[in-house]
């Protein structure tokens, strides 16, 4: 009788740890599969958000978008604002046991600025490192820039994170492989459990030491609350809201707005924004018709924000119109010098395209049939141009034959293009400085190769203000030069709703998808 | 019959040198290119050359070709462009799931189809055979995503007998993995059914107007024992031959059900590798496809053997 009941009580204990281990586990499908796990090299989104699972940022911005300190317990900057010296934490430590030391920093910076575009501005100015000791190290400067902290605690495309020496001194462009993928971040990749196209495996880092403030946008503590994420690859939307209103996964990253209606009416389920950002447009300035700068500004006069974000997005709660070139309600936001422009004015398009002497050549449109975010953009895009007399062919292609037609610098009746449209996260759409495309220095431009030495002389302006005021007053500038001469075409910006078991609790508001400060009962 | 097999088999050598000169160079044709993807939107161009010439790429296509084939021959597949891991342990991830996943299609749609074929045929012209051949209809009519979907909703969502989707490999148990496989093996057996089905019912018509089928009744046979010990053996080879064929139907139908049901198998990897134009996967995804087909193609041709003995090689 007695062994029976303590056959009882173990099978209940064994039940009980199977329940703790099952809810310990998160079933995550994101918005992709992961195959570059290099977060410098690949500009996926994805692989972003792989990176701040893994490595953790030396400074970071909280939720109020100002830089605190992360890895670094403190850093200060000399009077003349030439050397900033930084002070790393007590007990950091990589996944495999070693110190994080100064030279792990040095070596992360300088592979960043090899590659990023805001890096890629910072790194004129750079005059050296020098590593004090394991854990303090100085940057210094040529010449004062106001936004080395920004620079150092940009979190999106790419972030600035923190790799051991040996792993970033890879080269900068190339992806590390799976081997090297060590950080020192709140959770550690499973390399054994990788299966692409299948999942990734993150467990949390038991030697993780959070900092000891509460988590805020991408600083703070960053407390794993869960054992072990699973990132399920469930390519068909359809099938990975099923999946989740089962109960066989915990969470669908991105939710298509047709199929929201399924998860909005289960009780099960919490909706929530997971990610917002900006659709927008370049032009090539580098052949006709754009390379005449008043055709340029009647395509953005025919271009009509709303009607495109209806064909994309379709429900209003999910877009709103924005003449921005900043996310709209981000500090930098301003639609100065846009009255006019964006809202589909087909005759007044009509007539400028007429006193620019439009010669009818055709506008040439490459868009991606296979994501469905950005597929609906070309025909929309068209149809606009259309109105307003341009004569525009599309040449609808698989998102992978995209780069390379983009890259190539030849007129569009010989393989080139005219007019592309993409999107960028918010987190990407702050500043006039992160954003490849709106480099128009005449020798590094590319994609559209703009050539404005006001805009540059703008750009440049912007990384040496050091109040919010003047920065605030540049970046209206950048904005009001945008309009002049067509750099960037903001097409308006969307939300993106995800789902979540309602087991799951975010204890902070998550600047993007992470996992820590994410709890389930 | 074992020199026709080692024929057969040599023959197999320069079948798939074509296969593998054709998919090489009809890849380097396409647009797209490998070193812009792994290189990302923000690489220079001296960048994206760069990672072409590690990936050798910007050796002339006759070269690689070469170099390729002389790893080929050591049994060397080759390493993913972006997933940095050899393409041999890649397809050996995703070579279990499918194969579950084709067997079970082949193994529910064979038992269906050849009795309901047979049946419409013993019942020609009755209210049988106008079921069976109407069912056969929509079965070549529904798309295979949309019968997914609706196993998924009546079966998984509503029902809830069923899961939605994923795949249990065989190591962590019997019941996982076969409820795993039923709805994808349902879903994509259906057109295989309908395809066999109406074969089966047109072959052992053929053979049930046979003067033997007539002899075999006037000697007094039950119609079990004419369908079992004469019609049947001698319908089976045209249905054997829309086996094999069909097989390739399957591993068309495998990408779809895969995607749909979350399966990561051989289907998937395949529309993947395409996508991102990892030609190291492509090739040795074709070539393994090809082989497989091949090889199904040679038992069919031995199976004949075995069902007519007026067959001889």
């Amino acid at each position: 009788m007695q062994a029976r009941f303590t056959r009882f009580i173990a099978a209940l204990a064994l039940a009980g740890l199977s329940g703790l281990v099952q809810a310990q586990t998160l079933k995550v499908v994101m918005h992709s599969d992961i195959k570059v796990l290099d977060p410098l090299v690949s500009s996926q989104y994805i692989v972003r958000n792989h990176g701040h699972m893994v490595w953790d940022q030396l400074v970071a911005f909280d939720e109020k978008n100002e830089v605190r300190p992360q890895m670094a317990s403190k850093w200060t900057v000399s009077p003349d604002k030439l050397v900033y010296t930084f002070v790393l934490r007590d007990g950091l430590e990589w996944h495999d046991g070693t110190p994080v030391t100064s030279e792990d920093c040095i070596a992360s910076i300088k592979r960043f600025v090899q590659r990023d575009p805001s890096g890629l501005r910072l790194a004129p100015s750079i005059a050296g490192f020098d590593a004090v000791d394991a854990k303090t190290f100085r940057l210094k400067l040529k010449e004062p820039y106001a936004l080395v902290l920004e620079t150092l605690a940009k979190p999106s495309l790419s972030p600035m994170l923190i790799m051991p020496k040996r792993v970033a001194e890879s080269p900068a462009s190339e992806p590390i492989g799976p081997e090297k993928v060590i950080g020192s971040g709140p959770f550690i990749f499973k390399a054994d459990e990788w299966k692409p196209g299948e999942k990734v495996v993150y467990v949390r880092n038991p030697k993780y030491k959070p900092r000891s403030e509460p988590p805020s946008g991408f600083a703070g503590g960053k407390v794993a609350m869960v054992e072990r994420i699973e990132w399920l690859a469930i390519p068909d939307a359809q099938t990975a809201v099923s999946a989740l209103t089962r109960g066989e996964v915990d969470m669908v990253e991105i939710v298509p707005t047709d199929l929201l209606p399924l998860v909005e009416k289960d009780k099960a389920i919490t909706v929530l924004p997971f990610s917002s950002g900006q659709y927008f447009g370049r032009m090539n300035w580098a052949f006709p018709p754009f390379d005449n700068v008043k055709v340029r500004q009647a395509a953005m006069v025919a271009l009509n924000q709303e009607q495109i974000l209806k064909g994309v997005i379709g429900d209003p709660r999910y877009y709103k119109v924005c003449k921005s070139m900043y996310f709209c309600g981000s500090q930098l936001a301003t639609d100065a010098g846009s009255a006019g422009f964006y809202q589909g004015d087909a005759k007044r398009a009509q007539q400028m395209l007429k006193d620019a002497g439009y010669d009818g050549t055709p506008v040439v449109i490459p868009y991606p049939t296979d994501l469905p975010t950005l597929a609906p953009l070309g025909p929309l895009a068209k149809q606009q141009l259309e109105r307003a007399g341009f004569k525009v062919q599309l040449a609808p292609m698989d998102w992978q034959s995209m780069g390379p037609r983009l890259r190539k610098k030849e007129k569009a009746a010989d393989g080139g293009w005219s007019f592309f449209m993409s999107f960028y996260d918010a987190r990407d759409a702050l500043d006039p400085i992160g954003r490849t495309v709106l480099n128009t220095n005449c020798k590094t431009s590319f994609l559209g190769w703009p050539c404005d030495d006001k805009f540059e002389f703008l750009r440049d302006a912007y990384t040496r203000a050091d109040t919010p005021e003047a920065k605030r007053d540049i970046a209206r500038q950048v904005q009001e030069r945008n309009t002049e001469v067509g750099v960037f075409v903001p097409l308006g910006e969307a939300r993106f709703v995800g789902a979540m078991n309602r087991k799951l609790e975010y204890t902070f508001k998550a600047p993007i998808t992470v996992f820590w400060g994410l709890k389930k009962s | 019959m074992l020199s026709f097999i080692l024929r057969r088999v040599l023959a197999v050598i320069p079948v798939l040198l074509i296969v593998a000169m054709l998919v090489f160079g009809l890849l380097r044709m396409v647009p797209g290119d490998p070193a812009a993807v792994i290189a990302g939107d923000a690489a220079t161009n001296e960048q994206v050359r760069d990672i072409r010439e590690r990936l050798g790429l910007e050796k002339p296509i006759p070269v690689q070709f070469a170099i390729w084939l002389g790893r080929l021959v050591q049994g060397d597949l080759g390493q993913s462009f972006f997933f940095k891991k050899p393409v041999a342990d890649l397809i050996a991830q995703r070579f279990e799931p499918t194969l579950a996943l084709g067997v079970c299609a082949l193994v529910l749609a064979v038992s269906v189809a050849v009795p309901l074929g047979v049946l419409a045929a013993f019942r020609q012209g009755s209210w049988v055979d106008r079921l069976v051949m109407g069912l056969s209809v929509m079965g070549f009519s529904l798309p295979l995503f949309v019968l997914g979907y609706l196993l998924v909703y009546i079966f998984a969502v509503e029902l809830e007998w069923l899961p939605v989707q994923g795949y249990a490999r065989i190591a962590e148990g019997f019941w996982p993995f076969i409820e795993r496989l039923i709805l994808p093996s349902v879903a994509l057996s259906v057109g295989y059914i309908a395809l066999i089905a109406r074969i089966t019912r047109t072959s052992v018509l053929e053979v049930l107007n046979e003067d033997y089928i007539r002899t075999a009744r006037a000697k007094g046979l039950t119609d079990r024992e004419v369908l079992v010990r004469h019609a049947l053996r001698n319908a089976a080879v045209p249905i054997l031959t829309i086996i094999g064929i069909g097989l390739a139907v399957l591993i068309g139908g495998a990408v779809v059900t895969e995607s749909v049901f979350a399966i990561p198998g051989l289907g998937r990897l395949t529309v993947e590798a395409v996508l991102s134009r990892d030609f190291p996967v492509i090739q040795a995804l074709i070539l393994l496809f090809s082989c497989g087909y091949l090889l199904v193609n040679l038992l069919i041709d031995i199976g004949y053997a075995f069902l007519d003995p007026r067959i001889r090689y």
